[in-house]
């Protein structure tokens, strides 16, 4: 089948600056590693070091997210549309915490300042 | 290097102060020029997706709104060129947290808030490996 992938702005550096790449694929595995085969360094940001795709990667077949239903298992049919979109996640340092504590017991202090408006 | 219009990069400020003690996060949208350097032109405040009381040091942005907004975006003639969330009482700077959940390219600004008032703000990038976060410069246009 001829599928089509859509790559993240932040992924074309490795796609050439593609925007879409087209692969031949049978399911939405086969699509992924026909993509890593034709840019390998893709890899390391979809595939964790465990060869297990990433918690922030989602695939949308059309428009519905298939991470949590069929994955990668999903089969696909000639003309497809597979997206990639991570979602972001993040979040401040746990230093200054407590070992039994969800909360800071106090702030940590902060060297230097500005004193004004970044 | 970012370039980003002082009141963009102001109402980041302003956010992370609303949002305190909180993180605030958004999604930040421009251009790209022939040689790479990203612009910010418009910023889109999200719904940090994480439970109330992760809030204080975790966001999250769902991958729905980030369809959307890379969709909405699109029809402008623009991309999602970076996302900037806040460190309560935290330095600027890339938790290990926040470099596993990264991509490259994209620019990562974080804006320190301590004791409800915006300290300093900060760009990084990811690097190529992921070992690590690169810093990023920001340079402040006066005028959008």
């Amino acid at each position: 089948m001829a599928v089509t992938l859509l790559i993240p702005s932040a992924l074309r550096s490795f796609t050439d600056r593609q925007a879409t790449v087209r692969v031949e694929a049978n399911t939405v595995g086969e699509a992924l590693a026909a993509l890593t085969d034709s840019y390998p360094d893709i890899r390391r940001h979809l595939y964790d070091d465990d060869n297990a795709l990433r918690p922030f990667v989602n695939l949308y077949l059309g428009e519905t997210n298939i991470k949590t239903t069929g994955g990668t298992a999903t089969p696909l049919k000639d003309g497809d549309e597979v997206t990639l979109v991570p979602s972001i996640a993040g979040g401040r340092r746990m230093r200054g915490f407590a070992l039994d504590a969800c909360r800071p017991a106090s702030a940590p202090s902060v060297a230097g300042g500005t004193g004004g408006r970044p | 290097m970012i370039r980003i219009p002082r009141q963009l990069r102001g109402d980041i400020c302003a956010e992370g102060e609303a949002a305190y003690p909180d993180e605030c996060c958004g999604i930040m949208l421009g251009t790209v020029d022939a040689e790479g350097s990203r612009s910010v032109t418009e910023l889109q405040p999200m719904r940090n997706a994480r439970e109330s009381g992760e809030r204080y040091h975790r966001f999250r942005i769902e991958a729905d709104d980030i369809l959307r907004a890379e969709r909405s975006a699109a029809g402008n003639g623009l991309e999602i060129v970076g996302f900037y969330h806040s460190h309560p009482d935290n330095p600027a700077a890339p938790s290990d947290y926040d470099r596993e959940h990264a991509l490259p390219w994209y620019a990562y600004v974080i804006v320190e808030v301590t004791q409800s008032r915006a300290r300093r703000i900060r760009c990084w990038q990811l690097a190529g490996d992921r070992s690590r976060f690169l810093r990023e410069r920001m340079h402040t246009l006066e005028r959008e």
